[in-house]
């Protein structure tokens, strides 16, 4: 095993090479705000809210998709990135339509706990408001596009965990949204095994069991990292 | 000193956060002692929002005619004024009739396509106000000086959020227990 030397927040990080600053700074016990990150699903570096500050370069670097590199010099929470994280989550807030009084997710919302995080109180951009729709042809399930905020968890971990592959991203910039199959009703795709993998996946209230009512929906995120390693490790407990 | 001049208005929301503010039981009477209430839905019989109001808390989005009359008075008359609730933060419930694209469509649904008895529009120019085609959250439209998210915002919020005021210094809306959404 080779072994990569860096700083994060000054702070010496000695970590094996090959992994990602996000990762580095996890061992080191400094937590950096993630969106789209999964434990044991691939990176897809979709929300930008893990962006860190790297000596020597003017771009700022999202974490999970950044590898280690020996004499690294990162920072992980200067004003300039808080400030950055701030707006990321009001433009996620704004991009959809929220209401978190009447959502599934409420109080168990990876969105609202970064919005806490990062300290928005209100908004300083405008709402928008987007016709979004929702699909509840699933027998079980159903997506709420006004939710989603296209991390991309669940086309990930359907297509790596599940091997299904149900679910893509359809057009491009603020017209994006998330299909299932060939952008057909999801009840319709009959690819999904009904597993809810994507259920658990979801960051949000998008995606969710039918029959869960406000704040009811308790995502299982560990059991998709429990799956990974059971078939990987052979770790058959957790 | 004289006392903090203190006022509570409701604009679109569902009243919820001034049922929470009457949660505040028995430190509404502390509060009653330390401010005037000096125009409130739920406090005060005056009619007309006074001049020189020290705080105020604002329930509701903007929604209609009046509430956008209502709250460029206020903010005129108002040294700090409060988002109290996520009606007025974020324009929440109200807002999601934004999604059919104007005021006609929303009336038409309401009053005409689910009008079991003589479907007609609301129509007395004067005495009901008109809607505005988009319901936005209150800092879209004036300067907030505090913003108190909650639907609605439990009474420890409430609290928690006057105190400092009554004591001349800024409250700390930071961490969940003042800012969670929801
Ligand atoms: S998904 Fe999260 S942030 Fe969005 S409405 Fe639901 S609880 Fe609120
Ligand atoms: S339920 Fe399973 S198979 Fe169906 S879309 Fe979700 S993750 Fe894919
Ligand atoms: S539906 Fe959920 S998991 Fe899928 S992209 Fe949207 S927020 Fe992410
Ligand atoms: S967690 Fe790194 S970009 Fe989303």
């Amino acid at each position: 095993m080779s072994i990569t030397t860096l700083k994060i927040n000054g702070q010496d990080v000695v970590t094996e090479s090959g992994k990602t600053v996000l990762a580095a700074a996890k061992e080191a016990g400094i937590p950096i705000p993630t969106l789209c990150h999964l434990e044991g699903i691939s990176e897809a570096g979709a929300c930008r809210l893990c962006a860190v500050e790297v000596k020597g370069t003017p771009k700022l670097m999202a974490a999970c998709v950044t590898t280690v590199a020996e004499g690294m010099e990162v920072e992980t929470h200067t004003p300039k990135l808080q400030d950055y994280r701030r707006m990321i989550v009001e433009l996620f807030f704004t991009e959809g339509n929220h209401v978190c009084s009447i959502c599934v997710a409420n109080g168990n919302c990876e969105l609202q706990d970064a919005a806490i995080e990062v300290g928005m109180d209100h908004s300083r951009f405008n709402y928008r408001f987007p016709d979004r729709g929702m699909d509840l042809s699933h027998s079980q399930f159903g997506i709420d596009h006004n939710r989603c905020i296209l991390c991309t968890r669940c086309v990930r971990v359907c297509d790596e965990i599940e091997g299904a592959h149900v679910w893509d991203v359809g057009n491009r910039g603020e017209a994006c949204y998330i299909i299932s199959g060939m952008d057909q009703p999801w009840g319709e795709v009959s690819a999904c095994t009904a597993c809810g993998k994507c259920v658990d996946a979801c960051p949000t209230g998008a995606i969710f069991r039918k029959g869960t009512t406000t704040g009811e929906k308790q995502g299982d995120r560990a059991k998709l990292e429990f799956l990974v390693n059971a078939r990987e490790k052979q770790e058959w407990s957790r | 000193m004289s006392k903090i001049r203190f006022a509570t208005v409701w604009l679109a929301g569902c009243s919820g956060c001034h049922m929470s503010f009457l949660d505040l039981d028995e430190w509404l009477i502390d509060l009653a002692a330390q401010v005037e209430v000096v125009f409130s839905p739920v406090g005060c019989d005056l009619k007309d929002y006074p001049e020189n109001v020290d705080v105020c808390l604002v329930e509701g989005a903007i929604a209609n005619e009046e509430n956008l009359e209502l709250i460029y008075h206020v903010r005129a008359h108002t040294k700090t004024l409060i988002s109290f609730g996520d009606c007025a933060v974020t324009a929440n419930v109200p807002a999601m009739r934004n999604m059919l694209g104007g005021a006609e469509p929303v009336l038409k649904r309401a009053y005409i396509e689910l009008g079991d008895e003589t479907p007609q529009l609301p129509n007395e120019p004067g005495i009901v106000p008109e809607l505005l085609d988009q319901v936005r959250p209150v800092h879209e439209l004036v300067p907030v000086d505090i913003f108190m998210p909650g639907c609605p915002p439990s009474a420890e919020r409430i609290r928690a959020t006057l105190e400092p005021l009554l004591r001349g210094e800024m409250p700390v809306m930071e961490g969940r227990e003042m800012i969670k959404f929801g």
